[in-house]
């Protein structure tokens, strides 16, 4: 199916196909991504990005995205100066930015935000993160990394580690994941375990997700650990935050025993969950998913734009 | 003898076997009585039943209600039983069927979904029917806590 025109507002909407399609593209432009070849497929294009909270690395990644391709950016990364604040509603900011722009990127912290933003934009609008809820192009440079580290996604053993109860990447991750037939553990304490709804959904489609508390039970057949930030707020009583996020927390230590082909992934910013110490080792593959970010947006951007890589 | 509580309509809709005290919102969600109308509505409730111990019932004169709008209520009167009269007589009977998307009766439970803002859209539900009736708000795409109480 053609992407020209088309809104990213969930991983839902992506078949396996598209989805491939835009993990070979990002493949393909990544010389451009890091710089190394000229490109202006998209001069003359502009994107809006509307980001109305802040989010300084998907934002810097869709500018890069826009910039390396030729493209220019105009938005804004805070609703203070806006009409927002006048009271304007999402639908009428929408309809503006449609007008001066041929792709639109939006960030919101409300939930729908985006497949609203889309029935009122006739151009098209990618969502960066809106609420609680989806993220797409977070869960599209996900796999990327997976493909481009680990080699493919299908049959690899994947576990989701951390917050799997409110994460919003992981929900879409594990979506993602499924569609490709990876072999899934969700590695949480009971409080934060994937919402029942979450794991229905994923057995639907054929996975038969395994569901653990503890972080060893994994470190030995994983191809990919994927951690997630555990959130203080969380948790009523701290002291049980605090032995949540001693237990949770991946060391040089812990990580004896893995495969030597073994990535760690997050979605960044990292706090605790991963001590420092594992930045220099193999393994760690977290910084090279920021990176992952800036081809794969490139990818979606010239496909909505019906420009060919 | 045997009191009549609703007497029986010439022309129009009964709706009967509506779940007990669920009347008032089938009303709601039907958006009767239209206005300038002055066609008697007549609502029971909690009145006896041998199939359902207790049910609520609905008498619409002049009005036939299309299937379309039947569907709506089947959310939260599933086992209700629509009778279109003619003249005092039965015209049809129909069941009602639920369908696989809502439009504008629900309200999603998530506080932070854009369709509780102020925003021009319609909500919109998918049906989900598997043991129980789910809804998933097409927006923030979160399961609706209560269908009743998102309903009232």
């Amino acid at each position: 199916m053609s992407f020209k025109g088309r809104h990213v507002v969930s991983i839902r909407d992506f078949s396996r196909k598209d989805i491939e399609q835009i993990l070979s593209r990002a493949n393909k432009l990544l010389p451009i991504a890091k710089g190394e070849k000229a490109s202006d497929i998209l001069r003359n294009k502009i994107m809006a990005t509307l980001f109305f909270e802040p989010s300084t690395r998907t934002r810097l990644s869709f500018e890069s995205a826009m910039l390396r391709m030729g493209g220019r950016t105009l938005g804004f990364s805070d609703p203070g100066g806006t009409s927002a604040k006048k009271g304007e509603t999402l639908a009428d900011t929408i309809r503006m930015a449609a007008a001066y722009s041929d792709v639109i990127v939006l960030r919101h912290p409300q939930e729908g935000a985006a497949k609203l933003a889309s029935e009122f934009s006739d151009v098209p609008v990618i969502n960066a993160g809106d609420g609680a809820g989806q993220h797409p192009t977070q869960t599209l440079l996900d796999l990327f990394t997976i493909k481009k580290e680990v080699g493919k996604i299908d049959g690899k053993n994947i576990a989701l580690v951390g917050d799997l109860k409110y994460g919003r990447t992981v929900h879409s991750l594990a979506y993602a994941l499924s569609t490709f037939k990876a072999k899934l553990t969700f590695v949480a304490p009971p409080t934060l375990q994937m919402p029942e709804e979450m794991v229905a959904t994923v057995k639907e489609m054929g996975t038969k997700p395994k569901l653990v508390n503890r972080i060893e039970d994994v470190i030995k057949t994983a191809d990919v650990i994927y951690v997630t930030r555990i959130q203080k707020e969380r948790f009523p009583d701290p002291d049980e935050y605090k032995k949540v996020a001693r237990v949770y927390r991946i060391t040089p230590a812990m990580l004896k025993g893995a495969k030597e082909t073994m990535r760690i992934m997050h979605p960044l910013p990292r706090v605790k969950e991963i001590s420092p110490e594992v930045d220099e080792m193999k393994h760690a593959a977290y910084f090279k998913q920021a990176f992952y970010g800036v081809p794969t947006r490139m990818a979606l951007l010239s496909a909505v734009l019906g420009v060919n890589s | 003898m045997k009191e009549m509580k609703i007497t029986p309509i010439r022309n129009g809709t009964v709706i009967d076997h509506i779940e007990p005290g669920m009347a008032m919102k089938v009303v709601r969600i039907l958006g009767i009585p239209e206005p300038d109308t002055h066609s008697t509505i007549s609502i029971a409730m909690f009145v006896r039943s041998k199939k359902m111990g207790e049910k609520d019932l609905l008498k619409i004169e002049d009005r036939e209600l299309r299937q379309e709008e039947v569907n709506k209520i089947s959310l939260i009167a599933p086992n209700a039983t629509i009778i279109i009269i003619k003249d005092y007589n039965v015209k049809k009977k129909m069941r009602v069927s639920i369908p696989e998307v809502v439009r504008g009766i629900a309200r999603c439970s998530n506080p932070n979904c854009i369709t509780n803002k102020d925003e021009p859209l319609e909500t919109e539900f998918k049906v989900e029917n598997g043991k129980d009736i789910k809804l998933r708000c097409l927006y923030c795409e979160r399961y609706v806590a209560d269908i009743v109480e998102s309903i009232a």
